[in-house]
């Protein structure tokens, strides 16, 4: 049970909770207003919080100058590819750990983050030259099947812990009622672990969405995601802060209102399961 | 048809043996019961009889056709699960037909089947819901239904009835054994409660640490139990075991009396004190503290007045004594 | 607990991962190891002969790599306990009752979600440029000198903008653990006559063991690749005084394409990350247990 708190406490907890909250936010809300101010507006020494002539230009300006729907395009196909091949794999791995653990299942689980841990650095000049010679280089291919790689351990780990929580008895029994594997897994498991599946799927399109390293090296003008299109307004100095803003905004904002929406999740899927 | 045949039957997880050899013939159209206590290996002989593991020796033969390396699907079984282990994402009707489905049955028939089951289990109002708006009991005949769609040889439960509250477990466990009498298939049943053992029945087998201790009917366990574990499984409340002197008596080394084969009487040859006394109504039961033998639980009628504290005489009905040697075998009488 | 059928059934299922993974994890290592002893300049193709060690002897010589080392430790190690504090102090300010509650949990969940090139640009150029930056137009509004964080200060602003990333992430894990406390067990401790700050100590804090534990091991795996906000931002300088063991293989390898040196240098990366890995399996074996 809750218990009753003062009106005046709450209120001051509640001030204190908002004024840290939007000082975090802070750099964000900036960015989205800058990106609607003239280049003028943008670098005034008194900068104006709200009373500025709100314009659109920035995002015109950004659309000719460079192909933002093309980047779009290409985050879109390369978080979601790598994340369902990813999810294709991981399946049926997480199902073997959860439901026909051995002794090893720990060692092998604690083997794939550790995978994890290698540094990217360490493998970066073989990982190029073999898209190099192979012609993977800037392409999307190349890149789903790099970031599926990156992203296999956690979502193995996740969907792990997820399928953990179902109990084994319901597979024996689409077992008893003769089911094979496939439609154990078809009809009794996937659905069934539905909002796991999707808390996973979540989480891994925020992060290959989000990727910088692979993206950056192994890609050049076709099939730069937003990464690599942003990270080309790296150079421009002053004058360019309301187009550099515009830009960020439409990178972030696919991602931003994503995990809004789906919050419950996110956290579920960020903890591994491992806190509740 | 549905005989189940046991020989040797061994199971160890990593070099623990959990299955020690079992040998054990189950009738077509018989209720069998294993009964035990927790850890006994009464779930996992029934597991192995539905190929949810391995044995690791011995054969099951399920009709006189060697069942042992058959998966659990094509041995014609049907099983119904401690959770009741049913789909928390489909209907109640999808949940009873998905064997059929499995089998790849046509819809119209599927369809029949499952009306069929429901109106004998009384679920035909609830075909359309999630198993998460049932109650226990509803949830319990849900996977009952899903398992007699099937036509099973046998059916077997796993400690079905341990997740409802006291009086549904009484219903459930009439309608079971109402289900057996109109269907007339092999039933083997898993619980723990000796009670469910006595009331539903054909055949007990009492197990204990990975051995069958005593195969037989309600009855025969109860009055002639081959040795002490079965003689305190058996029965409720608990036989009680007398050792020492007293036993010597009866040259037995340990003497074994039923709380109801013991009398109040004046002229008794066991003087007490009453301790605790449990007034049931129908029944008062005494604990009563007795010189040179120890506790005694008696039972004795509903008006029985004795308060804590009381003197107490008692007599044991002859011929209700039973005798146990040292290494907790029955000695006949 | 299963029958030999599935277990065969489960080691098929479970193959295709662990064969991938092994493949991706064993052939660019061991093709970077066999990189690390020759010679083997990208701009010079076919002049590449086995020189043993050489590479390792440039690499540890080099004037960069003491600095590397220690700027990737401060990293770690300065973001980890930002965030850490940061997180359990803002968990338990959001695990209060207040109004609106739901939009603070949206507005600290952001900058978590913002790609790590963006959060660096915006930084650098919107908040800290000396010049047009809204820091420094906040320095002299209170008639202060702005400060040059990149010039001055080139690691700590990196470890702030990497906090300001991962500071939701901690939190987010935190309050989910707080709100799992046992109101009983904190009740109890009440009725027993302890302060508010003894339950904190002796309860809070141990309960939270476990989402700190995960939140060290999520976050190191993270934090030691932090590649794009140093390139976006100082792109190690000046000097070396942002330069991380991940940025300066980057360059040896990609800026100055002598492959063989960057390689024998990721080879010490992967060194690196698997002593701090072997520690935080230790920790997390034992705190991820049950």
């Amino acid at each position: 049970m809750a218990r009753e708190v003062s009106t005046g406490r709450k209120a001051v907890v509640t001030a204190i909770a908002w004024g840290i909250g939007l000082l975090i936010f802070f750099p964000i809300l900036w960015t989205v207003l800058t990106s609607f101010k003239t280049e003028g507006e943008a670098i005034n020494p008194h900068p104006s919080f709200l009373f500025f002539d709100w314009t659109l230009e920035n995002y015109h300006t950004v659309n000719e100058r460079s192909d933002y729907l093309g980047h779009f395009w290409n985050s879109v196909v390369i978080a979601l590819g790598s994340t369902l091949l990813g999810l294709l794999i991981a399946i049926p791995a997480a199902w073997s750990m959860a439901f026909v653990p051995g002794k090893r299942t720990k060692d092998l689980l604690m083997w794939m983050l550790s995978t994890k841990m290698m540094p990217a650095v360490g493998v970066l000049v073989p990982i190029y030259l073999l898209a190099r010679d192979t012609g993977l280089l800037d392409s999307k291919t190349g890149l789903v099947i790099v970031l599926t790689l990156v992203n296999l351990p956690i979502i193995v780990w996740m969907l792990y812990t997820y399928f953990k929580e179902i109990p084994g008895e319901i597979l024996e029994a689409a077992r008893m009622d003769g089911a094979s594997l496939g439609a154990e897994i078809l009809y009794v498991l996937t659905p069934m672990a539905v909002p796991g599946i999707a808390s996973t799927l979540l989480l891994n399109v925020i992060l290959a969405w989000n990727e910088s390293f692979w993206t950056l090296n192994l890609t050049a003008a076709n099939s730069a995601p937003l990464t690599a299109f942003i990270a080309s307004y790296s150079s421009p100095e002053g004058l360019f802060y309301a187009k550099l803003s515009a830009a960020s905004t439409m990178a972030i904002a696919p991602i931003l209102i994503l995990g809004w929406f789906s919050q419950k999740q996110l956290v579920r899927g960020l903890t591994f399961g491992a806190v509740k | 048809m549905g005989e189940i045949v046991l020989s040797q039957v061994k199971k160890s997880f990593g070099g623990i043996s959990i299955i020690q050899g079992i040998d054990l013939t189950i009738e077509d159209g018989e209720f069998v019961v294993f009964v035990g206590p927790s850890g006994c290996g009464k779930s996992t002989l029934l597991r192995l009889i539905a190929g949810l593991e391995d044995t690791s020796s011995g054969t099951i033969a399920i009709d006189g056709r060697d069942a042992t390396r058959l998966p659990p699907a094509r041995r014609g079984l049907a099983m119904v699960f401690q959770s009741y282990a049913l789909y928390p994402h489909m209907t109640v009707g999808k949940n009873i037909a998905f064997p059929l489905r499995m089998a790849g049955m046509p819809k119209e028939e599927q369809e029949r089947k499952v009306e069929a089951a429901a109106k004998v289990l009384n679920l035909t109002p609830y075909l359309d819901r999630r198993p998460s708006q049932l109650s226990g009991g509803q949830r319990q005949r849900v996977a009952i239904g899903r398992a007699i769609v099937r036509e099973p040889s046998a059916f077997l439960f796993d400690e079905p009835l341990s997740n409802l509250d006291a009086a549904l477990r009484v219903s459930m466990r009439q309608e079971i054994s109402e289900l057996h009498q109109s269907l007339k298939t092999t039933m083997v049943y898993v619980t723990h409660d000796q009670v469910e053992a006595m009331t539903m029945a054909d055949k007990i087998v009492v197990l204990n640490a990975g051995r069958i201790e005593q195969v037989g009917s309600p009855l025969e366990l109860y009055k002639t139990p081959a040795n002490l574990f079965v003689a305190g499984f058996i029965g409720s409340p608990k036989m009680n075991f007398i050792e020492g002197a007293e036993a010597a008596k009866h040259a037995a080394h340990t003497l074994g009396v039923r709380p109801e084969h013991v009398d109040i009487a004046a002229d008794g040859p066991w003087k007490g004190v009453v301790g605790i006394s449990e007034h049931l109504g129908s029944d008062t039961f005494l604990k009563v503290q007795v010189e040179g033998i120890g506790p005694l639980t008696v039972r004795a009628g509903g008006e029985v007045r004795l308060r804590h504290g009381d003197p107490v005489s008692l007599a044991p009905q002859t011929g209700k004594l039973h005798r146990f040697d040292a290494a907790g075998k029955t000695i006949a009488a | 607990m299963a029958t030999q059928a599935s277990r065969t059934a489960s080691r098929l299922m479970l193959s295709p991962a662990v064969v991938l993974l092994f493949l991706w994890m064993i052939v660019p290592l061991g093709m970077t190891v066999y990189f690390s002893f020759l010679r083997f300049n990208l701009l010079m193709p076919g002049t590449e002969e086995f020189t043993g060690f050489e590479n390792y002897l440039y690499f540890f010589t080099d004037p960069a790599f003491w600095p590397a080392l220690v700027n990737t430790l401060t990293l770690v190690l300065g973001v980890l306990v930002i965030t850490v504090l940061g997180g359990v102090g803002l968990a338990v300010l959001l695990d209060q009752p207040m109004w609106g509650q739901g939009i603070v949990r949206i507005l600290v969940i952001a900058p978590f979600l913002v790609m790590p090139s963006v959060s660096a640009l915006v930084w650098k150029n919107m908040l800290m440029n000396p010049v047009n930056g809204l820091f420094a137009a906040a320095a002299r509004g209170l008639g202060l000198e702005p400060f040059d964080f990149f010039a001055e200060a080139p690691l700590a602003s990196i470890i702030t903008i990497v906090a300001w990333q991962w500071l939701p992430f901690a939190t987010l894990i935190l309050l989910t653990a707080l709100q799992s406390l046992d109101r009983e067990q904190m009740e109890a401790a009440e009725m027993d006559g302890a302060g508010p700050f003894w339950r904190f100590l002796h309860l809070t804090v141990p309960h939270l063991m476990r989402a700190i534990t995960v939140v060290v091991l999520i976050q190191t795996i993270f934090l030691l690749s932090v590649f794009a906000e140093i390139l976006v931002t100082t792109n190690g300088g000046p000097g070396t005084a942002s330069t991380t063991l991940t940025f300066l293989v980057y360059m040896q390898s990609m800026l100055q394409f002598d492959v063989g040196l960057g390689s024998a240098g990721g080879i010490v990366a992967v060194i690196l990350a698997n002593i701090v890995a072997i520690f935080l399996m230790r920790m997390i074996g034992k705190n991820l247990e049950t």
